[in-house]
């Protein structure tokens, strides 16, 4: 069961939650309980903006078992407006045309099932724009 | 008055046309694409569910209100393809947009009409004064049993509402449903597919219901058809609108903006929804708009809008509903729409 973890994570997989330290304003995503630059450990939340662009990516054509019907598919490094540089699946994309620069957008799609009577899990995919 | 402050619509981008259907069961395709008026349906990728497309048609709406989302008291969403047998779609929409904790949310099920549900009690709720704002959505996936004709048309996609009763893009003048214990189309718990009554979803249901609340809306509002400016019905087909609208005196010009099934299918609770929200992305201020749904079981919910001011300062804040139609399409094949639909079953 992932059901916890999963709760837990809601706040940056659904919504784009980050910590930006008190200190030294490092922001960390997702948000951590202690600064990796200067050890602080008093954070506020700040929303990342959800474009960015494409830096690099891989086309995954051997999927995980929860992944294994969904092959091929995309995924890359984005850096968002932020600066702040994360790795997601590139969904509904025409694997041909991908390249590096792209402009993407983050769009709130299913990410994996829990099994056939488990949880459905949510949050961002990157989809080119 | 009370009435809509923002609308946002979603649409996946795969199609698969009707002839590729045809061709798979052996039908003609010419006589099923005339026969239905329909030349292609939406279909959700593989990672897109009610859920997810209710997010998107919400997140339009919002950005079209230019309001807190904290603000808005319920979200309801209509389906008849909820992901959770138990546990609301909208547990999981106001977590992704910010809108929750304190907030009522509820999931409906009424056949093809749960999204005209959905606005009909989220207007209610702003009418009463129990809270500012409220949103319906009409959202599915929809399902239709391999080789059955609804396999043409059930595909994917939603519109979202906010009501509320400052700068409103449109008002909401009167409303009136209409329902009957009519057997014409169900599913039964655990089932995969709906069933249906094949031409007993005809008169006696779709046309019966759709017309009993659009008199009765026309009466209560002492307006004639020849008032509207727009028309919109459920739309299980490209030809039953079109036959309804006529019954009820409306011509194919009021009906046109909404008439998106032939590139779009049947959305079930999207269907009239997404009509609307087609018309309000081209309407103008004090356009009169008359919208009926249906959903079998059966039940028709009837709206009269009007148009104000506020429209043409948020159309263009969203992606309009005929700009994702016709726009980033991708083709599948039958196999990999099966594919895409779960339709293939394999080992667990």
């Amino acid at each position: 069961m992932i059901t916890a973890r999963y709760a837990r994570e809601i706040p940056q997989r659904y919504r784009l939650e980050a910590s930006r330290c008190a200190q030294c304003a490092t922001v960390s995503f997702p948000p951590r309980l202690v600064c990796p630059t200067c050890k602080g450990r008093t954070f506020s939340t700040i929303t990342l903006q959800n474009e960015g662009k494409l830096l690099s990516y891989t086309v995954v054509r051997v999927g995980s078992d929860k992944f294994s019907k969904e092959t091929p598919f995309a995924v890359g490094i984005i850096e968002l407006k932020d600066g702040i540089r994360i790795t997601t699946q590139i969904a509904d994309a025409n694997l041909e045309k991908l390249a590096h620069g792209q402009t993407v957008r983050l769009v709130f799609r299913k990410i994996q099932e829990d099994g056939k009577a488990g949880i459905l899990c949510y949050g961002y995919k990157a989809i080119v724009v | 008055m009370v009435g809509i402050v923002g609308y946002g619509a979603y649409v996946p981008r795969y199609r698969i046309k009707a002839e590729v259907i045809a061709k798979q069961w052996g039908a003609d395709p010419e006589a099923v694409t005339r026969g239905l008026s329909l030349v292609e349906k939406t279909v959700p990728g593989q990672d897109e569910d009610t859920i997810t497309i209710s997010v998107a048609a919400a997140q339009y709406a919002l950005r079209r209100a230019g309001i807190d989302p904290k603000e808005i008291g319920a979200v309801y969403v209509g389906s008849e393809s909820h992901p959770y047998a138990v546990k609301p779609s909208a547990t999981i929409l106001i977590d992704a947009l910010g809108i929750g904790p304190h907030v009522h949310v509820a999931s409906y099920e009424f056949a093809c009409k749960a999204g005209t549900e959905a606005m009909y009690v989220a207007y209610s709720h702003v009418k009463a004064g129990e809270m500012k704002y409220a949103m319906g959505i009409g959202a599915d996936t929809s399902q239709g049993a391999p080789g059955d004709a609804l396999e043409y048309t059930a595909s994917a996609g939603g519109a979202a509402f906010i009501m509320g009763r400052e700068r409103l893009v449109a008002e909401i003048l009167f409303t009136h449903s209409y329902t009957s214990d009519t057997p014409d189309f169900w599913r039964r718990e655990g089932e995969n597919y709906p069933r249906h009554g094949g031409r007993f979803t005809g008169d006696p249901a779709y046309f019966r219901h759709i017309v009993g609340a659009g008199k009765a809306l026309l009466e209560k509002s002492k307006m004639a058809p020849a008032d509207f400016k727009f028309a919109v019905f459920h739309m299980p087909n490209g030809k039953f609108p079109q036959e309804v609208g006529k019954r009820l005196g409306f011509t194919k010009d009021q009906m046109e903006a909404g008439w998106i099934v032939p590139w779009m299918g049947n959305t079930y609770s999207g269907s009239s929804p997404c009509g609307l929200a087609a018309i309000l992305d081209v309407a103008k201020p004090g356009d009169l708009i008359f919208m009926v749904s249906f959903g079998s079981g059966a039940g028709s919910d009837g709206f009269i809008y009007r148009v104000t001011d506020e429209i043409v300062k948020v159309q263009d804040r969203a992606p309009k509903l005929r700009q994702m139609l016709d726009s980033d399409k991708v083709y599948l094949d039958y196999g990999q729409y099966a594919k895409y639909r779960r339709k293939i079953k394999l080992n667990e």
